[in-house]
């Protein structure tokens, strides 16, 4: 396995996630910055939660045209996994790797707690280690993790079963609980909560880490 | 030249902080605000003389980076 994790300024869980797949994938990542117009070879991208560029003028509209992210969609679209985890989420829909938006909560304030998270699908190289309809503990931390996509793109997504991820009691607003959600091809998966956070029981339960097993059991 | 851009959010998209200014508008006593949409003001200084070009380059700017057309509208104004 050859994972990558990209930088932001501003990025501040690029080093959990970096440690989350270096002790489930016993592999180092390699951490690309985003000023980076090359990527090494390798096999998963992540794209970390934090508040990238400082949410100027929308969050993650500055890192998605960074100069990194042209070769990240380029792979993505030849089939390289790409995780995008909260801001990651918010940057993969500004890149047009994921349709819809995340905008501000509906109560418009941070929401920063665990949450139940219905597993939609385990037909993923993101999921196979949970069972679908499994009910897991992760956590969010986020200002604008409320999923918006037009009526007509939600029945596609729906339709399509690209919705990887829903929120028993949602938090933010989200259409359709839509916790997280897949692209067609289900090689890029954007959410709002953080499984790189619930990887060992003391740090408040190991949900998380069953995502790094899917990606090793299938990379 | 100067452009002006005005990005603003889509009929339908939920805009839950102008339903806080419309509320706290109501508390102040201006109760006869029937809605309140929260946009964003963009100015910009165009190198660019020709209008036309001008018009093409900052809608181009609009597409690619000032709005998220998901979500967001767009209007730009030209200034002499």
């Amino acid at each position: 396995m050859k994972p990558a994790v990209i930088v932001f300024p501003a990025s501040n869980c690029d080093r959990d996630a970096a440690v989350a797949i270096e002790k489930i994938c016993g592999v180092k990542p390699f951490m690309v910055w985003h000023g980076d117009s090359t990527l090494p070879d390798v096999d998963l991208i992540v794209i970390p939660g934090g508040f990238s560029f400082g949410d100027y003028l929308r969050c993650g509209a500055m890192a998605a045209r960074s100069p990194v992210m042209r070769e990240v969609v380029d792979r993505a679209n030849k089939g390289t996994p790409v995780l995008g985890i909260c801001n990651g989420f918010q940057v993969l829909t500004e890149a047009g790797l994921l349709p819809g938006a995340l905008m501000m909560n509906s109560h418009l304030k941070f929401v920063c707690k665990d949450v139940a998270l219905k597993v939609e699908s385990n037909q993923s190289m993101f999921t196979s280690a949970y069972q679908t309809g499994e009910v897991v503990k992760y956590t969010v931390a986020h200002h604008e993790g409320n999923y918006f996509a037009d009526d007509a793109t939600l029945d596609q997504i729906e339709q399509n079963g690209q919705v990887a991820f829903r929120y028993l009691d949602n938090p933010n607003g989200a259409r359709n609980d839509i916790a997280g959600i897949f692209n067609k091809e289900r090689n890029v998966l954007g959410l709002m909560p953080h499984p790189e956070r619930m990887i060992e029981r003391d740090l408040g339960g190991d949900d998380g880490a069953r995502m790094f097993e899917s990606l090793v059991a299938s990379l | 030249m100067k452009a002006r851009v005005h990005v603003t959010l889509k009929s339908g998209v939920l805009d839950p902080q102008g339903r806080a200014i419309q509320h706290t508008l109501g508390s102040l006593g201006f109760g006869g605000v029937s809605d309140v949409r929260q946009g964003k003001y963009l100015e910009l200084d165009l190198a660019e003389t020709d209008r036309e070009a001008a018009e093409r380059s900052v809608k181009d700017m609009c597409e690619k980076l000032l709005a998220n057309t998901v979500i967001e509208n767009y209007s730009i104004d030209l200034v002499e």
